[in-house]
């Protein structure tokens, strides 16, 4: 077993952990950070309900190393609200309905804000590519496109990682 | 996961220095896409991981030379799908690498390390056969260009040499315009491994290059004459018949759990078509007839 000390930021919060060298980004996040909110499922890239932002862009943490994220800055859905709300992506799952067992919900959040940081506007299509790596057992897709194409027609209050808060519904 | 050490030389002689010292007990990490998902179901168990991303002299771009274009070993398949030049002059590289996993793959996956996996199904496989791709590969005794087709031996398994790292792909320069394309059949629409993945690529002399995969332990590209299949006037059951003859070195696996091997090669007849058809219409909406 071998530790090596990384340091990363997590959620605009500057981290420095002890990883074993064999421990995925999922492994550190959970279980060192305990920021349980990323979800371990399939552990081979194809479900994305571990997905979060490194540096910008989605990932599959259970796909990475915990090494690997040595100074990266990361965000996951712990990160999305603001100190007494929901950001704009969470507020249109709640209005549409998209959660249903929940499971893999903070992946699609996670997916969603990669998507909108880059495309401002998707088109339905682009929002079914764009979350083509989360799969939802309870099949709630209808309603988590819905979500994704109405956070889209709301202004963004910040930057994707941590915008400040609005009131919950 | 199994424990192993974790090394990121910054420098390609550490990285030299470590493959030297571990042998075939370290393995190079790049994307991470194939090597987590086998370093945790134990297919492989290196003592050292060795990632490649810290290497000062690998980048993650894409750059024009008198050779070509050269794309970095870090670069990921989001940035080479998204590359005005590659989605221009290399239009089924572009496709390809567009189709890899998601989103999330994509954004951490690499070409160098997909040529380096060596998967009979890989979809950037047939476009850099297509193309002439050469993998640039350094070692301690210095620098080599490895021709795209003699890097391929069977899954898993290239003509890299132990204690080399692959540190480019490079895309010769085009000669002219061609139309090109990659398709490739799954068993649902997304995001899944191809039973059948395949290129093709049309100049405006009518010379037709065509290359597949997933249909045999690596991705071949078609050997013969092919001039037929850019002709406008050739039947398309003739055209059928040549491409036949072109998947003569198709030998799917028969346990395989993705298709069976006739599936496999009915598709590989019906997107042979297809795939001449669009890359014909391709070279055609950039006003050339072949």
């Amino acid at each position: 077993m071998t530790a090596i000390r990384i340091e990363l930021t997590v959620n605009g919060r500057p981290r420095s952990v002890p990883v074993e060298a064999h421990h995925t980004l999922l492994e550190a996040l959970r279980d060192d950070l305990g920021l349980t909110g990323t979800k371990e499922c399939c552990l081979v890239g194809e479900c994305g309900a571990c997905t979060v932002i490194v540096d910008g862009v989605s990932v599959d943490s259970c796909l990475m190393l915990a090494a690997e994220a040595d100074g990266a800055a990361i965000t996951t859905v712990e990160g999305l609200a603001g100190t007494d709300g929901v950001d704009r992506v969470q507020r249109a799952f709640l209005a549409t309905g998209a959660a249903q067992c929940g499971f893999c919900i903070p992946g699609q959040l996670m997916s969603a804000r990669a998507l909108l940081a880059i495309t401002a506007h998707p088109t339905k299509a682009e929002v079914e590519e764009g979350l083509a790596g989360n799969l939802c057992r309870c099949a709630g897709y209808e309603q988590i496109i819905e979500a994704v194409l109405l956070a889209a027609d709301e202004p963004d209050a910040g930057d994707g990682t941590s915008e400040p808060a609005e009131p919950a519904p | 996961m199994r424990a192993f050490a974790y090394e990121r030389p910054a420098d390609l002689a550490g990285a030299f220095a470590l493959l030297a010292e571990h042998g075939p007990d370290a393995r190079l990490l790049a994307g991470g896409t194939d090597l987590i998902i086998r370093l945790r179901d134990g297919s492989i168990r290196p003592r050292l991981v060795v990632d490649v991303k810290r290497i000062g002299e690998l980048d993650d771009g894409i750059r024009d030379t008198s050779d070509g274009l050269i794309i970095g070993a870090r670069t990921t398949m989001t940035a080479i799908a998204a590359d005005e030049r590659i989605r221009r002059d290399y239009t089924a590289l572009a496709d390809a690498a567009a189709v890899v996993g998601a989103v999330q793959i994509r954004n951490r996956a690499t070409l160098a390390g997909n040529v380096c996996n060596a998967s009979p199904a890989a979809d950037t496989a047939p476009a850099l056969l297509v193309y002439d791709a050469r993998v640039v590969a350094a070692g301690p005794a210095g620098e080599r260009r490895i021709p795209i087709d003699a890097f391929f031996v069977r899954s898993g398994v290239t003509t890299l040499a132990p204690g080399e790292v692959v540190t480019a792909i490079e895309l010769p320069v085009p000669t002219g315009r061609r139309g090109a394309v990659h398709v490739r059949r799954t068993r649902r629409r997304g995001h899944d491994l191809a039973a059948v993945t395949l290129a093709c690529s049309i100049d405006a002399a009518g010379v037709t290059r065509l290359a597949y995969g997933s249909v045999g332990p690596r991705p071949v590209l078609a050997w013969g004459d092919t001039s037929l299949l850019a002709d406008r006037s050739a039947s398309d059951h003739a055209k059928a018949e040549l491409l036949e003859r072109l998947f003569t070195d198709a030998r799917p696996s028969p346990t395989s759990m993705r298709a069976s091997p006739d599936y496999r090669l009915a598709m590989l007849r019906v997107l042979g078509l297809r795939a001449v058809r669009a890359a014909i219409d391709r070279l055609q909406a950039q006003g050339v007839r072949p």
